[in-house]
């Protein structure tokens, strides 16, 4: 966690004046019993009016400065703390934007989403109280104790002697109820779980009629959280009322021995009355700090889960600019081409490469179509043009230049991807469409809708092109979705695009009449489309075909019948069974 | 956000258990309010009803403790007016006259002697009340997963899960905790309060006058501080949520993010609404902390003024030191029950709030009552829509009229474009939805006079949702037979083609699908589905065909597994190719929710409708001849 603290050093000075302030808020809090005492020693038993006047208003006097003190450092603190959030937060979210996607495997977007959001929530609001808290707990019970000693050290002995008592009954409860905090954590994880499986699941486990067994999870789980927080809570109970017995019996024990001392005439009333209140600030400000134990190691996970984040460097840098012709040996490839050299991917802690040496070129105006089975690495080729992994061996080549060697932003902004899965981003469809190209009129984001076949829904909806979209685009179906997300993609008129089996979700009619628009849109532009049937490929003019990560044929669709045995098989296959019932 | 949506601020789901009083930060939350406070609370209060003489232990070991400890300090007074006797009587210049040691004890021994009873009863009560507070949330969880159980499919189509989940873990914990500390706090304080006012007035009723003014005023600075940073705290609550939101969209969608190159603006984004949160978290921080320094300065200020007069007094003859001393301790502690009170009243309001939100839940309406005969052995499987009708809602209804008969042992294709009814027919078949007219059935029996256990269990279905579900692919084989034998399972897999992929896997039969089964591939996924069906041998079967995202040698594998399915079974087919349609005994073309046409093949395309067309433009190009 105090690595995390690091990010505090911006604030050095502010957190300095706050431990200033705080000591001196203590200091008048300790000031204030011996003033008491010298009323009543000097005021009271004297019968010196006066006196008693003047102690008064500097009493007053002596709080408001302590007040004062206090909200100057409340101030303070406050604003380094939320700083110290925002940093984390903004360090945090920054870092996150420079990954790619295998940083996003590792951690799991989910967890990410957490860590950026609740787990800095949790370290800034235990940072407060440790401000609040952590700094005065520790002075109040050392100034207490010298203000005991000052007053009567003989005396003070009792103090010294109660207060490791003190601490060990606190080591005790919390060395067992710390571990059952975190047990109950995991518990109530696991009963969220649980239940969120119940919810996901609910279809299946209502038509296989699995209600009771459900339910006996859940109730497992529940009783399981319910045992460990009574255990807790038990163990708590102990606490408060052990210390108050301890605090409470001292007392008795400071009267006892008090009047002895005075009736030896070491000792005067006000300073015993004094004494009294110290001894129950220096109890009081202990089982203060009881409590940030129990805050702090919840607080020490969640910043182990931040640095862990942190500790993670992007794999994928940008190149170095090299705008010279050196960089690109083939100066005549056309902006849009694709080449790839030699090509081979492992993904981490994989047995077998997902591309395995392969090599062929996209040229700009034509399409050339990958066909494959699943995992025969079809969406790994996409993935390394994107940039989105590196090969392993070889190189990828975007318009004759290594990708490697240009900027992210440069290589990406020339490349219209139509993703597999059709993501949307909650806002206006238009605002969607936009994405794609951030300054394109409305002209250009409506061409889009149409060409992407998307015009016409769009219309229908209830403010056209403003209507909102929710998050993730539940108010679409999955084809609408495909529809605007390659609209996404047409607008921004890019060198190469990258359909990565996009039209899954679209009938037949519709992918027919998208497909002819589409081709006379994508004119000069390389095209790269990754399909499952043969009927989608058959018309492109180059297919490859890969097979288990290695290219096994590259031709057209009548020279692959020939020449590529895999085509064949994935040919006859599907055609087999189309017709082998007609 | 959504999991985590609602968690009171700086309240932690499962959190530590809030120790002692004092404002912290939550006293000035803007505490969320209930609509029905009196009622809700009531309603939790019957939760607590089992408890009730464990609750009465507690309320009387709340007092006892209380009282003790308000005793306390007059005790001590007099232990120090003893003294001071003492000291007086020597001032007086009666040297040698002893300490009057015997009563310091007797007073003191007594005052020892509260303590502990003080101590006792203090920690009965937490303890007793520990374990009511975890009874009565176990027994309230428990009384909403049994809701959730009878809730309809409609009610989970409706909510989102974010908002079920918090409900039942964060809702139900917060009231946990409310139960566990608050509610004998609010016993406590209010003892308190009032035995500190008995207390002091039996000193001096004119002291006692000079605390009850600095009342108002303490009044008057918790209002002002909390109506300034009540607006603060709702805007570090909105950009929480805004926050959330938008890292939750970034994260999800990176790879678009970074395929069109709009890091920046994400992170500009990111760091506007970072910014706003900043200036609201540090204002709301810091007006609500001023809360605690003001009022102990007006209670500082009380402290001096019982001193100066105090002090006054005494010199006057009026009261003992002793007494004054004890005034001065009750004085500080009347201060703290009343804030207690303050943040109490908070906490039980948001309390409220959530057992609203949990008793909401609790309130939802529920599944239509159950049939009550079973469907027995010897299903032969005819089924039959008799003029349906339904819609999800009311006002735009979907199907209207719907009639459709399957045969014992037919199969029947359903085809239409995306999104034109079917998962609603899976939807009716199951009982999921109710019909809103006409009847279905099946063997001529209304579904409606079946347990819907039995329905369900006549039906076998293999779609392309992922049914499956975390846990070993053996489990999942067997989920819908749970008493299946090793071999049968086996059996099950080998005939759905899926025992030799499995065997590949490092695991086989004990690989543990993770939750959303994401370590298969779509098409492993269908043949379990389709291995399980086999297993469970239903009477009628719901098929849902593969389409793109299956590679095609598994998906020759799916079609023999899926005819082996078939055989001898009433099914229907959501069908994608050409030879399923054609070979099925009936062909029912949905469009927008209803069965625009029905019958072979052949007789759709003699009659040149909507099938006809369909059937030249999606499947004519594959036709060789």
């Amino acid at each position: 966690m105090f690595k995390l603290f690091r990010l505090l050093k911006p604030f050095r000075l502010q957190i300095a004046a706050v431990l200033a302030l705080v000591f001196c808020q203590s200091l008048s809090d300790l000031y204030l019993p011996t003033l008491l005492s010298d009323i009543v020693d000097k005021g009271i038993l004297k019968g010196d009016v006066p006196y008693i006047w003047r102690i008064g208003g500097f009493m007053l006097l002596v709080s408001a400065a302590g007040a004062a003190c206090i909200i100057a450092s409340s101030f303070l603190s406050s604003r380094v703390a939320s700083g110290f959030g925002r940093s984390a937060r903004s360090k945090l979210f920054a870092h996150a934007e420079k990954f790619s996607l295998p940083e996003f495997d590792r951690i799991g977007t989910a967890s990410m989403i957490n860590r950026t959001t609740n787990d800095v929530n949790q370290v800034q609001q235990v940072l407060i109280m440790m401000m609040r808290m952590m700094v005065s707990a520790p002075m109040m019970c050392i100034g207490g104790l010298i203000m005991a000693f000052s007053k009567d050290a003989k005396l003070s002995l009792l103090l010294v002697a109660v207060i490791p008592v003190i601490g060990l009954t606190i080591f005790a409860v919390m060395r067992k109820a710390i571990p059952l905090f975190r047990a109950m954590q995991v518990k109530l994880d696991k009963l969220n779980l649980v239940l969120r499986e119940g919810l996901t699941g609910i279809r299946v486990i209502r038509s296989f009629n699995r209600g009771e067994y459900e339910q006996g999870r859940f109730d497992s789980a529940s009783r399981d959280l319910a045992d460990t927080a009574l255990r807790v809570n038990r163990m708590m109970a102990i606490l408060m009322p052990t210390m108050m017995l301890i605090m409470n019996l001292t007392t008795v024990l400071i009267v006892w021995f008090g009047a002895k001392r005075i009736d030896a005439g070491d000792m005067n009333i006000g300073s015993l009355i004094a004494f009294i209140q110290y001894a129950s600030q220096i109890m009081f400000s202990l089982v203060m700090m009881s409590m940030m134990f129990a805050m702090v190691p919840r607080a020490a996970t969640s910043a182990a889960r931040i640095n862990e984040m942190l500790d993670i460097a992007p794999t994928i840098t940008d190149g170095q600019a090299k705008p010279s012709p050196a960089a690109s040996p083939r100066t005549g490839a056309a902006r849009g081409e694709v080449e790839f050299r030699e090509v081979s991917f492992h993904y981490p802690g994989a047995e077998r490469p997902a591309l395995d040496r392969v090599s062929f070129t996209a040229r700009a105006g034509e399409t050339t179509a990958v066909i494959g089975g699943t995992g025969s690495g079809k969406t790994t080729l996409l993935n390394l043009i994107m940039r989105f992994y590196d090969a392993g061996e070889g190189e990828v080549r975007v318009g004759g230049r290594d990708v490697r060697s240009l900027s992210q932003e440069e290589l990406r902004a020339g490349i219209g991807l139509v993703p597999q899965k059709a993501l949307l981003f909650s806002g206006s469809v238009s605002g969607n469409i936009r994405y794609g190209k951030e300054d394109a009129t409305d002209a250009e984001v409506r061409h889009a809708a149409e060409v992407a076949q998307a015009a016409g829904f769009v219309e229908a909806m209830p403010e056209g092109f403003s209507t909102d979209i929710a998050q993730g685009g539940a108010n679409l179906s999955g084809g609408q979705k495909q529809r605007l997300s390659i609209a996404r993609a047409l607008v921004r008129r890019p060198d190469l695009y990258l359909f990565d089996d996009s039209f899954s979700a679209l009938d037949a009619s519709t992918e027919s009449r998208l497909r002819a628009a589409l081709a006379e849109e994508t004119g000069g532009a390389a095209v790269l489309v990754v399909a499952q049937r043969v009927s989608s490929v058959m018309g492109a003019d180059r297919i490859l075909v890969l097979d288990e990560g290695r290219l096994a044929g590259d031709g057209t669709h009548a020279e692959l019948m020939e020449s590529c045995g895999v085509y064949r098989e994935i040919v006859e296959s599907q055609l087999r069974t189309e017709e082998e019932s007609a | 956000m959504s999991e985590e949506r609602r968690t009171p601020p700086g309240r932690h789901p499962g959190a530590i258990p809030r120790m002692g009083g004092g404002p912290g930060p939550g006293a000035m939350m803007p505490g969320e309010k209930p609509k029905e406070f009196k009622k809700t609370m009531l309603r939790l209060l019957r939760f607590l009803k089992p408890y009730r003489l464990r609750l009465l232990l507690v309320l009387a070991s709340a007092i006892a403790a209380s009282v003790f400890s308000i005793v306390g300090p007059k005790l001590l007074g007099h232990g120090t007016d003893i003294i001071v006797k003492g000291v007086v009587a020597r001032m007086n210049g009666a040297a040698g006259v002893p300490f009057d040691y015997a009563g310091l004890l007797h007073v003191l021994g007594w005052l020892a002697g509260l303590y502990v009873l003080s101590f006792l009863f203090g920690y009965v009560q937490q303890y007793l009340m520990a374990g009511v507070t975890q009874g009565a949330v176990y027994r309230l969880r428990k009384e909403v997963d049994d809701k959730l159980q009878r809730l309809p499919l409609q009610f989970y189509d409706a909510k989102s899960h974010g908002d079920i989940l918090s409900r039942v873990v964060n809702d139900v914990d917060n009231i946990s905790g409310t139960l566990q500390q608050s509610l004998t706090q609010l016993i406590t304080s209010a003892v308190t309060l009032v035995g500190v006012i008995v207390m002091m007035l039996t000193i001096s009723p004119l002291l006692t006058l000079i605390v009850f003014v600095t009342l108002p005023l303490s009044f008057l600075v918790t209002k002002a501080v909390a109506k300034r940073s009540q607006k603060h705290f709702a805007g570090q609550q909105r950009s929480i949520g805004e926050l959330n939101g938008h890292v939750e969209e970034m994260f999800t969608g990176h790879r678009i993010v970074k395929a069109f190159g709009r890091e920046k603006e994400s992170v500009e984004r990111f760091e506007a609404i970072n910014g706003k949160l900043y200036q609201s978290a540090w204002r709301a921080q810091f007006i609500s902390g001023t809360l605690m320094p003001l009022m102990s300065f007006v209670g500082n200020l009380g402290y001096v003024l019982i001193s100066v007069v105090g002090g006054l007094m005494v010199t006057r003859g009026g009261v003992s030191i002793g007494d004054i001393q004890a005034f001065i301790q009750y004085a500080r502690q009347f201060t703290m029950p009343i804030t207690q009170l303050a943040n109490i009243a908070n906490i039980i309001q948001s309390t409220a709030a959530s057992a609203e939100r949990v008793f909401e839940l609790l309130d939802e309406q529920e599944e239509e009552p159950d049939g009550t005969s079973e469907a027995g052995r010897g299903i032969r499987g005819n089924v039959a829509f008799e003029s349906v009708d339904f819609g999800y809602k009311p006002e735009v209804p979907l199907m209207k009229g719907l009639s459709i008969e399957v045969k014992s042992g037919q199969t029947a294709a359903i085809v239409g474009p995306t999104g034109a009814g079917k998962t609603t027919l899976v939807n009716l078949l199951l009982r999921f939805y109710e019909v809103d007219g006409g009847k279905i059935t099946i063997d001529g029996r209304d579904i409606r006079q079946l347990t819907r256990g039995s329905l369900r269990s006549l039906f076998g279905m293999v779609l392309q949702d992922t049914w499956l579900y975390k846990g070993t692919i053996r489990d999942n084989i067997a989920y819908g037979r749970t008493e299946a034998t090793d071999a049968e399972i086996e059996d099950a897999a080998r005939a759905a083609h899926a025992d030799f992929f499995i065997r590949t896997l490092p695991e086989g039969y004990e690989t543990v699908l993770n939750e959303d089964a994401s370590n298969l591939s779509q098409g492993q996924k269908q043949l379990l589905t389709i291995a399980r069906a086999l297993l469970a041998d239903p009477a009628i079967l719901i098929l849902d065909e593969a389409t793109s995202s299956v590679d095609t040698r598994t998906e020759v594998q799916i079609r023999h597994a899926m005819k082996e399915l078939m055989r001898g079974r009433t099914s229907i087919v959501i069908a994608h190719r050409l030879s399923t349609i054609r070979d099925a005994d009936v062909i029912l073309v949905m469009d927008k929710g209803s069965v625009a046409e029905q019958g072979t093949h052949e007789e759709l395309i003699a009659r040149g409708g909507i099938y006809a067309e369909l059937y030249r433009s999606q499947f004519s190009g594959n036709e060789a001849s």
